[in-house]
């Protein structure tokens, strides 16, 4: 199943389709309604499409999944973003007296791309992804989802493959929903570690003593290190590299190191050789002597896009749109199963446009009931038809794990009301 | 002015009590009555300390030496309390002699109560005002605070019943090593010593984002000596919700006309300039103020040279509104004499009478003369709060001063098409002066949604001749630090009059406070 039989051209035909029979509305508005325990949390959303030729739509917004479904199918968005939680009506923010238009709430979210670890990578550059590269993603979700999880307490985090070369994250958590621009420019400033632009060389620098959020993000990229860079990336093989590499540690140890590695080319005794540099500064120096350390996080550290995460109205592309360049649908990725995700082999639009018309081979009818008290009476047949579209496709698996997703949110919703009505019953 | 009028009389007791603390969390507003010329210089003098406080943030490490020097300095040049220990110093001493120089420490503290509630108002609008405001008041809090001795803290949290929640020995232990590598100033034995509270990780934001503290599941651990951060989060959240409150009660303030301008001039003027200091004086020849007035002069401008054109002569509040702009946009002092004097000595004024009652004054007005103050040209919010013209005056704001009707007729008469003149009409019907002239200036620039927002004449010219441009041979720095003059510039009679005039027909402002 190549995906470069994917062509950009075929994408205003292929979308239609699409979003007729494939995208999965219910699972998302579900995901967007958050069971409708806040009024007008699902109105007030702020949707927007690119459209044909770049035309930019904002300020989209739709009173039930129905009317979702029906403008997406009507205007077949190139790409969908979403956005906050508004104060009114997104559509109407021209008729609201000016200023009372406000952001209230947004899932908090963060964008890792790959284009920002340019000056790390020796296999691609820009735009372009490999397997060796995909890594740097790899490490970026275990490392955030660990601090997201055990130092913030969230714990409904939906991981978004991005479509092209990167990841997003989604923090759905309700506490994290109503953070104010303010904690979110926090957290993510807490989550940064590598600082500095073209102009700097030494972009992470650790003093004492290290914070544990430093030492636990550490263990998981020692964990990657050897394989993915010293194997994959050759960091101590070429000579440009291992120059780059040197010029993190202090002058004297630079000399004793570019004298050594003359004997010895084997990247991970040069590697070892580092480290023993490290540990020899460490007990005779008196404080931060970390390079070793800084090497590591310098060249493996997730690298955010603190923007993206900083404002509560900033959009971001949508799960399940469609990437206009790749074709690939913008999935969720099972954590599960993370160090087997492979980008190249999420399904693009042409190739679940084309399973839908193949014969129907060994379908199963394990149709799953929905949860009775979240879905609406009108759609039931057309509904159903569509499920088992999406189910004939490679999107099955991924539409899956949304809602396995979307199951926890449902239950922790559910125990916080009994959490809150056992409360009162206290009283 | 009334700020209340249903607490009253428990308000003495309640407003005595609060200033005997040498510091408050503005939970509630002032319950007295104040004029409207007290509210006024309030108003003012806390904006200008604000102001100050911004600056040094931006000039100096916040609570470094330096930083505290000039901040206590500017506290003291404004009458705002300043010394944590002042109260039980007066107290002692004030039975012996009165305070000598100034109001006593309790003024200070009334001072400091009823303006940061006048400035509520005002900055309560839009987003970009609450987050400049709320920045400023939480520094100026975090250096009062910090100047508190350790007991004058503990005594602080408890009146506002801050309480925390501190760890067990247990959990403690458990904690300890994390403890200890999350701050600098923590070693282990310091951390069996000290208390650690445990708060959501929102209330410690400045401690998180520079991980200075342990976060585990949600929580930080904060030790006793960063409380000042919990403090603070907790001061900057109350006053975001308050503004919030206050901004949707704003209604009530628009419907006051007298009101409502004052405040929108003092939110307008924080991002003030003063465009006193010229990089392009001389830039300007004579000869081209008159084509300029009727390309690039606000209305205010464009009507006083007009006056001065056809009778030969201004008064007083016209020759300071236009004489101050004209020094700002770029005319020396040797080019503003020979200005005034051709134009005086066509009329009734002669050569010699001229330099005698009139030269002195123009001097005056470029800093040679007198106190030598170099005064600053006139922002909108002091050409139409200040000083109203009176009869056979010229200067004021059209927008505010002259009659509706009259306004229009100007407007057709300058062209601007009827649905324009009707836009404009609508904002000055809604006393949004600024705006107003901002849209007139969008009319007859023919520039769709212009990217300031007005709050200068000279700001006015400015952004006109870089669209016309003109702008490239007067061009100022931009990033001049404002220099207001609102108060120590010379005022006329009749703004006290307006003033008193005003007292007596504002509402209750505490109306205008919601309870929390
Ligand atoms: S608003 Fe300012 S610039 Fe406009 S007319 Fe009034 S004073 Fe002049
Ligand atoms: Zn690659």
């Amino acid at each position: 199943m190549p995906s470069s039989d994917y062509d950009p051209a075929c994408l205003p035909d292929l979308l239609p389709l699409y979003y007729r029979r494939l995208f999965p509305f219910s699972q998302y508005h579900r995901w967007l309604n958050y069971g409708g325990v806040q009024k007008n949390y699902f109105q007030n959303r702020e949707f927007s499409f690119t459209l044909k030729d770049d035309i930019y739509v904002r300020y989209q917004s739709f009173n039930t999944q129905n009317e979702l479904e029906k403008e997406m199918q009507r205007m077949n968005p190139y790409k969908i973003d979403i956005g906050a939680v508004y104060s009114h009506r997104p559509n109407q923010h021209n008729t609201v007296k000016s200023g009372s238009f406000q952001a209230l709430e947004k899932e908090l979210v963060f964008d890792i791309d790959m284009t920002d670890y340019d000056d790390v990578r020796s296999c691609c550059s820009a735009a372009d992804i490999c397997a060796r590269c995909w890594t740097l993603m790899t490490i970026a979700v275990r490392v955030l989802d660990r601090a997201l999880r055990e130092d913030f307490g969230f714990r409904h985090l939906l991981w978004v493959y991005s479509g092209r070369r990167g990841v997003h994250c989604w923090v759905c958590d309700e506490a994290a929903r109503k953070l104010s621009a303010a904690a979110r420019s926090a957290v993510a400033e807490y989550l940064s570690l590598v600082k500095g632009g073209e102009e700097t060389v030494k972009k992470v620098v650790l003093s004492d003593p290290i914070h544990p959020f430093i030492k636990e993000s550490l263990a998981v990229v020692e964990h990657y290190f050897p394989q993915y860079a010293l194997q994959q990336q050759d960091l101590l093989s070429r000579k440009d590299s291992v120059d780059k590499v040197l010029a993190l540690v202090p002058e004297d140890v630079k000399k004793e190191l570019q004298m050594r590695f003359q004997n010895e080319k084997r990247p991970e005794i040069r590697w070892k050789l580092i480290e023993d540099q490290a540990h020899k500064k460490q007990s005779t120096a008196k404080k931060g002597q970390h390079f070793e350390k800084e090497i590591m996080l310098q060249y493996c550290y997730p690298r955010l896009d603190v923007n993206v995460s900083k404002g509560v109205n900033h959009l971001l592309k949508s799960p399940f749109s469609v990437h206009p360049k790749t074709g690939r649908v913008s999935v969720p990725i099972d954590l599960r199963e993370l160090d087997k995700f492979d980008p190249f082999a999420v399904p693009t639009i042409s190739l679940i446009c084309e399973e839908l018309d193949r014969p129907k081979a060994g379908e199963e009818e394990e149709e799953k009931p929905e949860d009775a008290t979240e879905r609406e009476d009108e759609r039931d047949a057309a509904e159903k038809r569509k499920i088992r579209a999406y189910k004939r496709t490679s999107l099955a698996k991924y539409v899956k794990h949304f809602d396995q997703f979307l199951d926890a949110l449902a239950r922790s919703r559910k125990g916080e009301l009994l959490r809150q009505s056992d409360l009162q019953k206290e009283f | 002015m009334q700020f209340t009028g249903r607490r009253n009389k428990f308000g003495t007791n309640l407003q005595t009590e609060l200033y005997l603390q040498p510091l408050q969390f503005y939970g509630q507003p002032p319950l007295e009555n104040i004029s409207l010329s007290e509210f006024e210089t309030f108003a003012v003098e806390r904006l200008k300390l604000l102001k100050t406080v911004e600056n040094l943030g931006v000039s100096y490490v916040k609570q470094s030496e330096q930083y505290k020097q000039k901040l206590e300095k500017e506290l003291k040049n404004l009458n705002f309390s300043y010394r944590p220990d002042a109260v039980d110093k007066d107290n002692k001493e004030s039975s012996k002699k009165p305070p000598q120089n100034g109001p006593s420490e309790l003024e200070k503290r009334r001072k400091d109560h009823i303006s940061h509630f006048i400035l509520r108002l005002a900055y309560c609008q839009t987003e970009d005002l609450r987050r400049w405001f709320i920045q400023q008041e939480v520094d100026l809090f975090r250096y009062r605070f910090n100047e508190l001795q350790p007991i004058q803290k503990l005594e602080f949290l408890h009146k506002n019943n801050l309480q925390y929640d501190a760890i067990s020995v247990e959990e403690k232990k458990n904690l300890k090593d994390n403890l200890v590598s999350s701050s600098y100033a923590v070693s282990g034995i310091k951390v069996e010593l000290e208390e650690f509270y445990k708060v959501p990780f929102q209330d410690a934001l400045d401690l998180v984002r520079t991980r200075k503290v342990y976060l585990k599941d949600g929580f930080a651990y904060i030790p006793h000596q960063d409380i000042v951060t919990i403090v603070l989060n907790d001061f900057r959240t109350r006053l975001s919700k308050a503004l919030a409150l206050t901004a949707r009660s704003l209604p009530a303030v628009h419907s006051d006309e007298r009101l409502q301008p004052l405040l929108n001039h003092l939110s307008h003027a924080y991002v003030g300039q003063d465009y006193s200091i010229q990089k392009n004086v001389g830039k300007i020849s004579l000869e081209q103020i008159d084509s300029l007035s009727g390309k690039s002069f606000p209305l205010c401008m464009r009507k006083l040279h007009q006056a001065l054109r056809e009778n030969h002569h201004l008064r007083h509040g016209g020759r300071m509104q236009y004489g101050l702009f004209l020094k700002g946009i770029g005319l020396s002092l040797e080019q503003a004499l020979q200005f005034w004097r051709m134009e005086f000595t066509r009329g009734k004024v002669d050569a010699d009478k001229f330099d005698k009652a009139y030269a002195y004054s123009i001097r005056h007005m470029f800093g040679k003369e007198g106190k030598r103050t170099d005064y600053t040209p006139y922002s909108c919010m002091k050409v139409i709060l200040s000083n109203p013209p009176s009869q056979g005056d010229y200067h004021g704001c059209p927008f505010r001063h002259s009659e509706p009707e009259l306004l229009k007729q100007k407007l057709q008469f300058y062209k601007v098409s009827p649905s324009g003149v009707s836009q404009i009409m609508e904002l000055v019907k809604g006393m949004h002066y600024q705006l107003a002239c901002q849209k007139y200036f969008e009319l007859t620039h023919n520039v769709e949604d212009t990217s300031f927002s007005l709050s200068h004449p000279n700001q006015y010219f400015l952004e006109s001749q870089k669209l016309l441009g003109g702008g490239k041979d007067i061009k100022r720095e931009a990033d001049t630090p404002q220099r207001s003059q609102e108060n120590s510039a010379p005022r006329g009679s009749s703004a006290a009059d307006a003033s008193e005039h005003l007292a007596e027909t504002t509402e209750d402002l505490d109306a205008f406070f919601v309870d929390v």
